[in-house]
C-alpha cells in the first residue's frame, strides 16, 4: 500500500485552506501556496524515480478492498503528468507574483491556484471513473473561479462559453459512467478492464465509449468541439491562460489516453479511424484559425486547438508505441505552450496591449525576452534540437510505420504553417520597429523572465535528453495498455472479479 | 424581505428550533439517516429564513459569522480527521473510535467529526451563497434597490 499517494492531493488541499483563512495577508499567503506546490514538485519528482523503478504504486482510501473503494494508482503517465502539473504551477505561481494585482490576489486566487492543483493530481491518480469525473469537477470549479476572477467583461464572456461548454462536456461524462456503471456493474478501471472483456452484449459498450469520446473531446478542445477554448482562454490574467493553455487543456487528452487505453481497448481500434480523423481536421482547423488572429493570446490559443490534433493523433495510432510519441509530444507541449503564454504575455504586459498592430520593437528593448520567443517558437514548430522535433518525429514514424499517409502529411505540413504563424507574432511583436513611443515603457525584471526561462530550458533538456524521456514514455505507455498487469496491482494477483465473487 | 408578521414571527421561533435539529441530524447521522451535509442544510435553512423575513443585513447581524471562512475551516477540520489514520501508517481516511459510548451523543469516532466538517462547510457554502444573492442590489423583493437619483443614461 503506497499511502504517501495521498499526500500530494492533501497538501494542497489543506494549504488552500490556510490560504483562504489568510487571503487578505498576500505574502503569507503567497509563501503558503509556493510551499505547498514546492512539495508536490519534489514529491511528483520522487515518484517519476519510485514508479520507473518498481513500477505501479496503489493504494485505497480507508482501506476498502479494491472495486469496492477508492483506488489511488500511480504508474508513469500518472507521475509524468503529475510532475509536469507541479512544474507548471510553479512557474505560474512565480509569474503571479509580479503580474497579478493585489486586488485579485486578495480575492482567492492562491486558494484557486491551490485547488486547481488538489483536482488535477486528482484527476492524475485516482483509478475510478467516477472519481475521475468528480476530479475533473473540481478542477473545473476551480478554473470557473480562475477565469473570472476580475469581473471584467471579456471574462464574464469568455467564463460564460468556457462554463457551459464544459458543463456540456461534463454532462455527457456523466451519461456515459452511468450507462457503463448499468452494463459493467463497476466504476473501478481495472475491474471494468477485465469485465468488459467478457460482457455478452459488447455493441453498447462501444456506443458508451462514444459518450466518453464526445466529453473527453470537448474538454481537450478537439474538433469540432474547441469553440470555448480560444473564446476564453485570452481573457484571464496572463498566469491564469498560460496555466490553462499549458495544463488544463491537456487533463481532457489524459482522460482520453487513460480511458480508452486501459478500459475501451476494442473500442479504441474500431474508432481509432474515427480518432484519426478527428485529429487530423483538428490540426488543420487550428492552424488555419489562428492565421486570422491578431492578438498574441488568441493566436497562441488557436495553436493550443492545432496541437491537441497532434496528441489525439497519437491515440488513434493505437497501439503503444502510438501512445508513446503521444505521451512525449504531450509532455512537450504543456512546457513548451506555457513557455510561450508566459514570454508572449510578458510582452503583452509591458506593451499594455496584445494586439499586434501596436506591438512592436520588443526585440530591441528585450533581447532576453526576444531570444527565448525564438527558442520556444521553434521548438513548438519542431525544429531540431529541440523537444518539438522529438515528439513530432515520434509520431510521424509510427505513421509512416502504419501506412497513415495522409495523416502524416497532415502532420508535417501543419508544423510549416505553425512555424509561419510563430514568424508572424516574432514579426509583429519583437521585429518590427515599435509603434509608440516606448520610453515610458516598464522593463522586463528577472521575475518576469525567470519562469519562461526555466520552461525554455526544460524544452531544450528535454530535447538534449530525449532518449531516456522517449524510453519513459514508451514505458508509460506500456502500462496503460497492460491491463493485466494493472487488474493484478489493483484487486491482487487473482483479479477483481475474484475479490467480488468471494464478498458475494 | 417581506414585511409579514406571520413570517416574522415564524421565522424568529423556527431559529433556534431548527438549530437544534440540525444538531440533532449531525449526531444521529452516522448510523441512521441524516448526517453533516443534511444538518449543515437545516442550519443553512434556518439563517435563509430570517434573510426572507428580515434581510440580510439582520441575518448577518443575528449570526455574525464569516461564511467562507467556516467553510475553509469546515474542509480543513474535515481533512485534518482523515489525516489521523494516514500519519499512523494506515489510508487516508481509515477510521478511529472512542472504546466508550458519550452518554446522549453516542460512540464518537473520526467518522462523526469529518461529518461535523462537512457540516460547518455546508452551512458556510450555502449561507454565503444565499447571502451574496440576497445581497445584490437590483434583486427585489429581498432588499429594495435604492431609489434612482440619476436619470438613467441610454445604453451604448
Amino acid at each position: 500500500m503506497a499511502n504517501h499517494l495521498f499526500f500530494p492531493l492533501l497538501v494542497p488541499l489543506v494549504s488552500a485552506v490556510l490560504a483562504t483563512l489568510v487571503s487578505q495577508r498576500r505574502v503569507i499567503a503567497r509563501s503558503i501556496a509556493l510551499a505547498a506546490v514546492l512539495f508536490n514538485l519534489g514529491y511528483s519528482i520522487w515518484l517519476l524515480l519510485a514508479v520507473g523503478a518498481t513500477g505501479r504504486m496503489v493504494t485505497q482510501a480507508d482501506d476498502f478492498a479494491a472495486p469496492f473503494g477508492i483506488s489511488l494508482v500511480a504508474d508513469g503517465l500518472s507521475a509524468i503528468m503529475l510532475a509536469l502539473t507541479s512544474v507548471m504551477m510553479l512557474v505560474t505561481m512565480l509569474y503571479s507574483f509580479s503580474t497579478v494585482s493585489p486586488y485579485r490576489e486578495r480575492y482567492y486566487y492562491y486558494p484557486l491556484l491551490l485547488l486547481l492543483l488538489f483536482g488535477c493530481g486528482g484527476a492524475f491518480l485516482t483509478g475510478d471513473l467516477f472519481n475521475l469525473y468528480v476530479w475533473f469537477e473540481v478542477l473545473l470549479v476551480a478554473s470557473f473561479g480562475l477565469i473570472t476572477l476580475g469581473g471584467e467583461r471579456g471574462q464574464l464572456e469568455g467564463g460564460l462559453k468556457y462554463v457551459v461548454l464544459n458543463l456540456l462536456g461534463s454532462t455527457s461524462f456523466l451519461v456515459g459512467a452511468g450507462l457503463l456503471y448499468g452494463v459493467a456493474g463497476t466504476l473501478n478501471m481495472a475491474h471494468l478492464s477485465e469485465r468488459l472483456g467478457t460482457l455478452e452484449h459488447s455493441g453498447i459498450v462501444t456506443a458508451v465509449a462514444g459518450f466518453f469520446l464526445f466529453a473527453y473531446s470537448s474538454k481537450a478542445g478537439l474538433a469540432p468541439l474547441f469553440f470555448w477554448l480560444p473564446a476564453s482562454y485570452h481573457t484571464p490574467s496572463i498566469a491564469v491562460t498560460a496555466l490553462f493553455g499549458g495544463l488544463l487543456s491537456k487533463v481532457g487528452i489524459y482522460a482520453l489516453y487513460r480511458v480508452f487505453g486501459t478500459v475501451f481497448q476494442r473500442e479504441l481500434a474500431w474508432l481509432a479511424p474515427l480518432i484519426l480523423l478527428v485529429a487530423g481536421v483538428t490540426m488543420v482547423v487550428g492552424v488555419i484559425g489562428a492565421m486570422a488572429q491578431v492578438n498574441v493570446r488568441r493566436i497562441l490559443a488557436f495553436h493550443i486547438v492545432s496541437q491537441m490534433g497532434y496528441m489525439a493523433m497519437g491515440l488513434g495510432l493505437a497501439g503503444t508505441v502510438g501512445l508513446a510519441a503521444g505521451i512525449l509530444f504531450m509532455a512537450h507541449n504543456i512546457v513548451v505552450k506555457t513557455a510561450l503564454f508566459l514570454i508572449g504575455g510578458t510582452a503583452e504586459h509591458l506593451s499594455g496591449t496584445g494586439e499586434l498592430k501596436q506591438m512592436g520593437g520588443m526585440a530591441r528593448r528585450e533581447p532576453i525576452l526576444a531570444g527565448l520567443w525564438l527558442l520556444a517558437s521553434f521548438s513548438l514548430a519542431g525544429l531540431p534540437p529541440l523537444s518539438g522535433f522529438f515528439g513530432k518525429l515520434g509520431l510521424i514514424q509510427v505513421g509512416l510505420e502504419q501506412g497513415q499517409w495522409l495523416m502524416v502529411g497532415v502532420a508535417a505540413a501543419v508544423s510549416l504553417f505553425t512555424l509561419f504563424s510563430m514568424l508572424k507574432i516574432w514579426n509583429e511583436v519583437f521585429w518590427k520597429k515599435a509603434y509608440v513611443d516606448q520610453t515610458g515603457m516598464p522593463r522586463a525584471s528577472a521575475l518576469l523572465l525567470a519562469p519562461s526561462a526555466l520552461l525554455v530550458a526544460l524544452s531544450i533538456a528535454i530535447g538534449f535528453g530525449a532518449s531516456p524521456v522517449l524510453n519513459y514514455s514508451r514505458y508509460s505507455a506500456e502500462q496503460v495498455f497492460n491491463t493485466q498487469r494493472l487488474v493484478q496491482d489493483v484487486c491482487g494477483s487473482a483479479g477483481c472479479e475474484a475479490v467480488t465473487s468471494t464478498a458475494n | 424581505m417581506y414585511e409579514s408578521m406571520i413570517l416574522r414571527t415564524i421565522a424568529r421561533l423556527m431559529l433556534p428550533l431548527l438549530l437544534l435539529l440540525s444538531l440533532f441530524m449531525v449526531v444521529r447521522g452516522h448510523h441512521l439517516p441524516g448526517g453533516g451535509f443534511v444538518g449543515g442544510l437545516l442550519a443553512a435553512a434556518a439563517i435563509i429564513l430570517q434573510i426572507v423575513a428580515f434581510g440580510p443585513d439582520y441575518a448577518r447581524e443575528i449570526v455574525p459569522i464569516n461564511y467562507l471562512r467556516l467553510a475553509a475551516i469546515g474542509i480543513g477540520s474535515a481533512t485534518c480527521w482523515g489525516l489521523l489514520a494516514l500519519l499512523q501508517g494506515e489510508p487516508f481516511m481509515a477510521a478511529r473510535w472512542l472504546d466508550t459510548a458519550i452518554p446522549g451523543i453516542g460512540k464518537l469516532g473520526t467518522p462523526v467529526m469529518f461529518d461535523v466538517g462537512v457540516y460547518l462547510t455546508v452551512i458556510g457554502v450555502t449561507t454565503q451563497l444565499a447571502l451574496v444573492l440576497a445581497e445584490e442590489p437590483t434583486l427585489y423583493p429581498l432588499r429594495r434597490p435604492p431609489p434612482r437619483t440619476e436619470p438613467v443614461a441610454p445604453e451604448a
